[in-house]
């Protein structure tokens, strides 16, 4: 059998996807350090999209997901299911809150640096895009897999989440650019 | 770490990002090339939606307004199975469904057509395949709608799926049309799929096994997602 067509989520996707607020992955028994994660979804003029939608999925504090394919003997936190879905704002802003993800391994006895695992979908995009967020101040993104696999040394910076701390809390920042010179690393995999 | 990858997507069924007849995909598509990654853990694994997920009655836009008046327009039954490529039905998922009312309006702030909204119609629906991978959903015939693409542009009829599939890599969104449709070799979304055997996989058939006498046409829309890669049969059993 053949793959089903992908098409675009079209301007009216919040109707049928962001009716209830998905976007809070960490709720008060959630294990792990907070952290929010929020940017913008620019466009190839560098106008923000106000009509994207981002989905994450993650590993939790220790560095197991929640599915039946991982079989690490890492613990399970039962108050964290990983996933989580921001539509944008008329600014191009999506937002997360959620906790930093643990180390989960690669392949060949590699092991990944921290990550977000990121599905994008908008108006005017006829397929998603993959692509994900890394930790800009964690030592281990030098020597990460998927980031080393990243030939153009240049564009690797484009998955980096630079650190805020503001009131307290601590935010990553991360925007998102469909084209131009900075265009965000998008995978096929 | 052993890792069962899935199939590659398959660039002859989806369309490709830059579509220019689709004005809207010329500022957003991406334009470098795809960073090629070989599936890792993260990928294989994706978010899991069980059956207590959905409350029961969100399949049916016909009620699930809540109001007690029943959706306008002409109901229809909606069922399909999903598949995977070696047509392994993929069960306990969640599908989401959108559409527009059967006067071709969307429940939402930035439809701005000239066209009555009904005040007992969502739009929106869920449900979670059962152990056959099968699903189906009660709502109304979609309207058609103008849109601003080209001069004198409408929509064909179409509702709006979203689909999980087992892992993170089996994501899919995407939107069916009903045949007979005039506007469909004229649609710039739907013509975006690269050949016309594909853009056939997304038009739905008419189900007179499952249509209901006095009540309801049924469509059939059956749903293939990516599959694994090596594992084209089960183990035989001995």
């Amino acid at each position: 059998m053949k793959q089903t067509p992908s098409q675009t989520v079209g301007p009216f996707y919040s109707m049928g996807l962001t009716r209830t607020r998905m976007n809070v992955l960490a709720i008060d028994s959630t294990q792990g350090a907070r952290i929010r994660v929020e940017g913008q979804v620019l466009d190839g003029d560098g106008k923000p999209v106000p009509d994207a939608l981002v989905e994450i999925w993650q590993a939790n504090s220790y560095g197991r997901y929640n599915h039946a394919d991982d079989k690490q003997e890492k613990p399970l936190d039962p108050n964290f299911m990983g996933w989580g879905r921001s539509g944008t704002d008329k600014n191009g802003c999506y937002i997360f809150e959620t906790i930093k993800p643990g180390s989960v391994p690669g392949n060949d006895e590699s092991v990944q640096a921290p990550h977000l695992n990121v599905c994008l979908f908008a108006r005017g995009m006829l397929v998603h895009a993959f692509t994900r967020i890394y930790f800009g101040d964690e030592p281990t993104n030098d020597v990460d897999p998927i980031l080393s696999s990243i030939k153009n040394k240049a564009r690797r910076k484009t998955l980096m989440a630079h650190r805020e701390e503001t009131n307290g809390k601590i935010v990553y920042r991360f925007d998102i650019r469909l084209q131009g010179e900075n265009e965000t690393v998008f995978f096929d995999m | 770490m052993d890792i069962k990858v899935y199939k590659p997507r398959d660039w002859k069924s989806h369309p490709p990002y830059l579509y220019e007849p689709y004005g809207s995909s010329v500022k957003r598509a991406p334009l470098k090339r795809l960073v090629p990654m070989k599936q890792t853990l993260s990928e294989i694994t994706g978010p899991v939606f069980g059956h207590n997920t959905v409350q029961p009655g969100e399949d049916d836009l016909t009620t699930n307004a809540g109001t007690g008046t029943p959706a306008m327009g002409e109901r229809l039954i909606i069922v399909g199975r999903l598949f995977d490529e070696d047509e392994k039905p993929i069960p306990n998922t969640l599908i989401e469904i959108w559409q527009a009312n059967s006067a071709g309006r969307y429940q939402h702030e930035v439809d701005q057509h000239n066209a009555p909204l009904d005040p007992n119609f969502t739009g929106a629906g869920r449900c979670v395949t059962n152990d056959k991978g099968e699903y189906r959903f009660l709502t109304i015939r979609p309207g058609s709608y103008p849109w601003l693409n080209h001069y004198n542009g409408w929509r064909p009829a179409h509702i709006h799926l979203s689909l999980f599939g087992p892992s993170f890599v089996t994501r899919l969104v995407t939107q069916f049309f009903f045949p007979g449709d005039p506007l469909l070799p004229l649609d710039p979304i739907l013509l975006s799929v690269p050949s016309k055997k594909a853009r056939e996989r997304l038009i739905a058939s008419y189900a007179h096994d499952v249509t209901e006498p006095e009540f309801a046409l049924a469509y059939r829309f059956d749903i293939v997602l990516r599959g694994r890669d090596g594992t084209p049969f089960e183990e035989p059993k001995r």
